[in-house]
């Protein structure tokens, strides 16, 4: 498990950083936390020449609320993500989903934008960014854009960031009072990449019912999934039993997992609905008492 | 047992700390990967992508055109040697580098010697083979069929893929017994193929000095002086002499046997070393280590039971096919193919027993190791603890009473076993009861009538397994000839402090504290002022290593007899000091004093230091001893566990919400070192129960080959154990003793698969095969239209 050889830069700057992206073309990569760029390099899985290290970067990682938006920097590790203060008390979503990515080694080193920008639909992150409608702020050579979520991921391990672009900032608008968020996953043991995870991220109207829901599946296709069905299905009606039970189908009814050690389609698929509904109960439970 | 010495002795029953834990706690453990020598070369393995197919050619000029790279060793370099091919320890053979063919994915292909581990690494890309490949046999049933390729096309004369076929017991009173009996049982059981996955994975630096002649191998064995000896015989026609071999086994960071086997690598590197006449180091890696070293248990078994109406079984039934992959490299003593297997009346007075074994090649690596096992117990208790439940189903018995019916009982030790062995002793009921008692048995089938009425799945399994370990003696036990003894060589220096050497080796097991403890025990030195060494071949007596749990029965025996020699010795130089007969002198731990005057008394410090400066005329100076113990029997340390699950309707989670290990080790050396063999052995167990396998695929591509998908259970899987001890003490080993470092891993799949079927047997389930993933629960759950 030893890598091909490379270069390696570590730009102290964001401008310095781009023009080396933009110096090697073809064969340079950014490396943010490195838990997934690493492994492929190790396993000869993937090569790059030049390895562009964004980690001296200074203003990178942070987490705050402005204007109306929770700006998440592009280099913000998971374990900053999973101990803010401001993440466990109103982001219920993104606070589970971090406390299960990988284990607390790995997520000392992993990044937000990382998980994001590797377009790997198993990992934990593009789902919930899913439900949460997030928009994706990218730097490159002619300056920032923003991308929606909805059209960020576009397959396996393909994103819409150009490669000469840095991800940069996540933004998540701020929910509304009686909002609520749960992130279930199943997984083999801790560590592991979902067998299936649901993402759920909801607010409550005033007589109870679902007044908008965003629901993201992990690991149930090549690229994260929206439940965009299921999502309009529940919007507008009193969360029963039934209707959850019939939101959580909807959802798995878009599912197109491939079996794998983790299980076969047909289980993948029922656990997403499984998950589902239990993602979609605790993230009511938590709306009600917020 | 109250200790009988003091805490300063620190003797038998005191949970001394361990003297080897400040350095690895430190990070300065010593291992095979911390060698460096200078001049030291760097060796890579190419590996194979198929698993049966035919080598048309290996490409090295790109490979030697990168700078560093200086040697491509490939199964022709060796053929020139004769060394292409080595004898397993079952004498059957196994490639080291191939020359015509492979016979598994990730075989060893060719070597690449370079001055950097990196380059070495950059050399194996580089390095072309061409290949055709052949068909593949995984399943080692269809190997059996007529007509399947037949593998071991290098053996002349071999027409099939059978290795072995082995029986044991009485196959005419067997068949009797089944058709008288009321009620029979029968079920199939599949071990699947784990792997140990030790920390630190194998390697050796191998150290030729062209010189001298002389060859130093550092190398991660548990069985070193073997190794020297096997080193000796299989290279003796290239210049290698035993007298000129130094094997050294450093720090090791776990074995559970698979440090036993001689691999490939270790044999390159050390050829490497004598052609080159420079150190060369090889230490896999990760996917390396799963993928090609020896595998454990693959194990198909047909467990019968005969049984009267009641409940007393009548006979048991058993046929095993053991798939040794390409070659049979197990690591059992000579005479026993399928290992201790016959164990497999476990616990039970049966009177009648048969047991039909066969081996069979696949394209699969070569194996398989006794993981933390000693010799297929843990397949046979699998099989007889789970036959149990299954007839405890069939009469609607309660599992703790058929067994309580069926336990030899304890005024019945020595018992001899239908398939031959003399179990040394055991008390059976007494562990049962207990653990029921503290577990709350009766309590828990309230709880869980009352869960079942509402729907949710809970499932209380008990395993109480016999295991038989510390192989063993020279009349039956022996590994390539070499009888199954081991040593311990005591030297006492005069300032009244000791080293003790032994043959055998710790991977963990906390050897340097336990065994000082035993020469503490004994002699009354502080076991803090007894220096353990072992490892080193041209220091330590010779043995035949630490596996099978058979340190303490063996070298730990040993231990106590050595000291007991010096003891001796240090009771004349005592007579001669204070003027009395030898016969006037009573021995507490520590001091021999004069009978009624106790005033009068001379420490074994004191008599240390005289036995080199005022020792009696006529009698030699020093005061050392050694031992070489052949074990009278082996030793039969049993235990009952109890596991609770609770299972996920939705996602067919198995939850272990408790398990409670009562065992039963005979006297104790060091308690707190037992609990934590137990915990490790514990967990260990529930590994293969809910998460391990390495399976293939049809073209025999290995899946679980990478901790990504080979499942060992962390922190956060593993349920918070409960652990106690009944005390039996074993009647012929000089301490008591018997071995623990297997009881757990053997003991505790069982009572995992038994909880998990009893959550399920209102619904007619009566087996689950290992590993029980959710999803194969949830399919269980749903068939039965359970899910949630
Ligand atoms: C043992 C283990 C278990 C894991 N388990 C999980 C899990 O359960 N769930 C999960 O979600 N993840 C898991 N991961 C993956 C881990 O979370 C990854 O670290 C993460 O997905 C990528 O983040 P990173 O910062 O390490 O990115 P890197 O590995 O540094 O980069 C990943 C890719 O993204 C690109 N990239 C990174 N940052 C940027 C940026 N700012 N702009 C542009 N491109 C960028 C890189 O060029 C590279 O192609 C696991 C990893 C390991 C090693």
């Amino acid at each position: 498990m030893i890598p091909a050889t490379f270069d390696y830069h570590s730009p102290q700057t964001l401008e310095d950083a781009l023009a080396l992206l933009q110096g090697h073309p073809d064969d340079a990569k950014v490396l943010s936390g490195g838990q997934s760029l690493l492994p492929l390099l190790k396993l000869r899985l993937g090569a790059a020449g030049h390895l562009i290290d964004i980690g001296r970067i200074p203003g990178l990682e942070y987490v705050k609320e402005e204007g109306g938006v929770l700006k998440i920097g592009g280099r913000t590790r998971e374990s900053a993500l999973e101990h803010s203060d401001l993440i466990q008390t109103k982001y219920p979503l993104l606070a589970q989903t971090a406390a299960v990515i990988a284990d607390p080694l790995v997520r000392n080193l992993a990044t937000v934008g990382g998980n994001l920008a590797h377009g790997d639909p198993a990992n934990d992150h593009p789902a919930t960014m899913l439900a949460l409608r997030a928009e994706v702020v990218a730097t490159g050579p002619n300056g920032t854009r923003t991308i929606p979520i909805d059209q960020f991921f576009l397959g396996l391990f393909s994103t819409a960031l150009a490669p000469d672009e840095i991800l940069t900032e996540i933004r998540i608008p701020v929910p509304p009072a009686r909002s609520g968020g749960s992130y279930v996953k199943l997984e083999r043991k801790v560590g592991d990449f979902a067998t299936a995870a649901s993402a759920v991220q909801l607010t409550l109207g005033a007589g109870g019912e679902v007044a908008s829901v965003g629901i993201g599946l992990t690991n149930a296709g090549p690229t994260p999934l929206r439940a965009a069905d299921a999502e309009q299905y529940l919007t507008g009606k009193q969360p029963s039993a039934d209707v959850i039970a019939e939101a959580a189908r909807r959802a798995s009814a878009i599912a197109t997992p491939s079996a794998d050690r983790r299980g076969a389609i047909e289980y993948k698929r029922q656990m997403a609905r499984v998950l589902t509904g239990r993602a979609l109960k605790q993230a009511i439970e938590w709306a009600k008492e917020h | 047992m109250e200790p009988r010495t003091s805490a300063a002795i620190c003797g038998m029953g005191h949970s001394m700390k361990r003297k080897e834990d400040p350095r690895f706690i430190r990070g300065q453990g010593h291992y095979v990967d911390d060698i460096k020598l200078p001049g030291m070369l760097h060796m890579d393995i190419v590996r194979s992508p198929y698993a049966h197919a035919k080598i048309l050619a290996i490409h090295t000029e790109k490979a030697l055109a990168i700078p560093g790279v200086l040697a491509v060793i490939t199964g022709e370099t060796l053929k020139g040697f004769n060394l292409h091919w080595m004898p397993t320890l079952m004498s059957d053979t196994q490639m080291v580098l191939p020359v015509e063919k492979v016979m598994y994915q990730a075989q060893e292909v060719a070597a690449v010697i370079a001055t950097d581990r990196y380059i070495a690494a950059d050399g194996v890309e580089a390095v072309e083979v061409e290949y055709e490949p052949l068909p593949v046999v995984v399943d080692p049933k269809k190997a059996l069929e007529p007509g399947a390729p037949v593998l071991r096309t290098d053996k002349a004369g071999k027409t099939d893929n059978h290795i072995w076929h082995w029986e044991t017991g009485d196959r005419a009173a067997t068949e009797r017994a089944f058709a008288e009996a009321d009620v029979t049982v029968k079920q199939d059981m599949y071990i699947p193929r784990i792997h140990v996955a030790s920390i630190e994975t194998c390697g050796c630096v191998a150290d030729f000095n062209k010189t001298d002649t002389h060859l130093t191998v550092y190398m991660t064995t548990q069985a070193p002086h073997a190794i020297r000896t096997v080193f000796a015989l299989v290279a003796g026609h290239v210049g290698l002499s035993e007298e000129k071999i130094r094997v050294i086994s450093p720090d090791l960071g776990g074995g559970f046997g698979g440090k036993v086997p001689v691999y490939p690598g270790y044999v390159i590197a050390v050829a490497a070393s004598v052609v080159i006449g420079k150190p060369i180091k090889w230490v896999e890696d990760r996917m390396e280590n799963l993928q090609a070293d020896s595998f454990a248990r693959d194990y198909h078994m047909t467990a019968e039971l005969a049984a009267k109406k009641d409940g007393t079984m009548t006979a048991l039934r058993i046929k095993t096919l053991a798939d040794h992959g390409y070659a049979d490299a197990a690591a059992n003593p000579s005479k026993f193919p399928a290992g201790l297997f016959s164990i497999c009346t476990g616990s039970y007075d049966i009177k009648t027993a048969f047991t039909e074994m066969d081996a069979a090649y696949t394209n699969k690596p070569p194996g398989g190791v006794a993981y933390r096992c000693s010799f297929r117990v843990t397949e046979a208790v699998h099989a007889i603890e789970r036959v149990t439940d299954v007839l405890a189903a069939e009469l609607k018995m309660d599992p703790a009473e058929l067994r309580f019916k069926n336990f030899i009982q304890a005024d019945k030790f020595p018992y001899k076993s239908a398939l031959g062995w003399e179990y040394d002793s055991g008390n059976y009921k007494a562990a049962l009861e207990k653990a029921m008692e503290r577990i709350g048995y009766a309590e828990l089938r309230r709880e869980q009538a009352e869960k079942r009425a509402k729907g949710e799945l809970m499932g209380i399994g008990i395993c109480s397994f016999t295991e038989i370990v510390g192989a063993g003696p020279s009349k039956d036990f022996d590994i390539l000839g070499i009888k199954m003894f081991d040593s311990a060589e005591i030297r006492i220096h005069p300032t009244g402090k000791a080293i003790a050497r032994f043959g055998t080796k710790s991977q963990g097991q906390g050897h340097e504290t336990t065994y000082a403890q035993i020469v503490a025990e004994e002699l009354g030195i502080p076991a803090a002022h007894i220096q353990v060494e072992e490892g080193d071949t041209d220091t330590a007596p010779y043995g035949l290593g630490t596996y099978a749990s058979r340190s303490t029965p063996t070298a730990g025996a040993a231990a106590a007899v050595a000291a007991r020699k010096i003891r001796d010795k240090a009771k004349k130089i005592a007579a001669y000091l204070l003027e009395v007969s030898e016969d006037d002198l009573e021995w507490e731990p520590g001091k021999f004093s004069v009978k009624g005057a106790p005033q009068k008394s001379k420490t074994i410090q004191e008599l240390a230091f005289a036995a080199y400066t005022n020792h009696p005329p006529g009698m030699e100076a020093g005061l050392e001893a050694v031992d070489y113990y052949d074990p009278p029997n082996l030793t039969f340390p049993f235990g009952s566990y109890i596991c609770v699950v609770d299972i996920d309707r939705g996602t067919g989670e198995v939850k272990v919400r408790r398990f409670l290990a009562i065992d039963d080790c005979g006297n104790i050396i060091n308690p707190m070192i037992v609990d934590g063999q137990i915990h490790g052995g514990l967990s260990m167990g529930l590994a293969p129960a809910l998460f391990e396998e390495i399976s293939y695929d049809e073209s025999g591509n290995i899946s679980g080959g990478s901790f990504m998908d080979y499942l060992v259970p962390t922190a956060m899987e593993t349920p918070n154990w409960e652990t106690g001890k009944t005390v039996t003490p074993c009647p012929h080993h000089p301490l008591g003793a018997k071995g623990v470092g297997e009881s757990a891993t053997v003991g505790a799949p069982p009572a995992i698969v038994n909880a998990v079927v009893d959550a399920l047997s209102h619904l007619g389930v009566r087996h689950i095969e290992i590993p029980m993933t959710p999803e194969k629960v949830w399919n269980i759950l749903r068939e039965k239209g359970v899910a949630e």
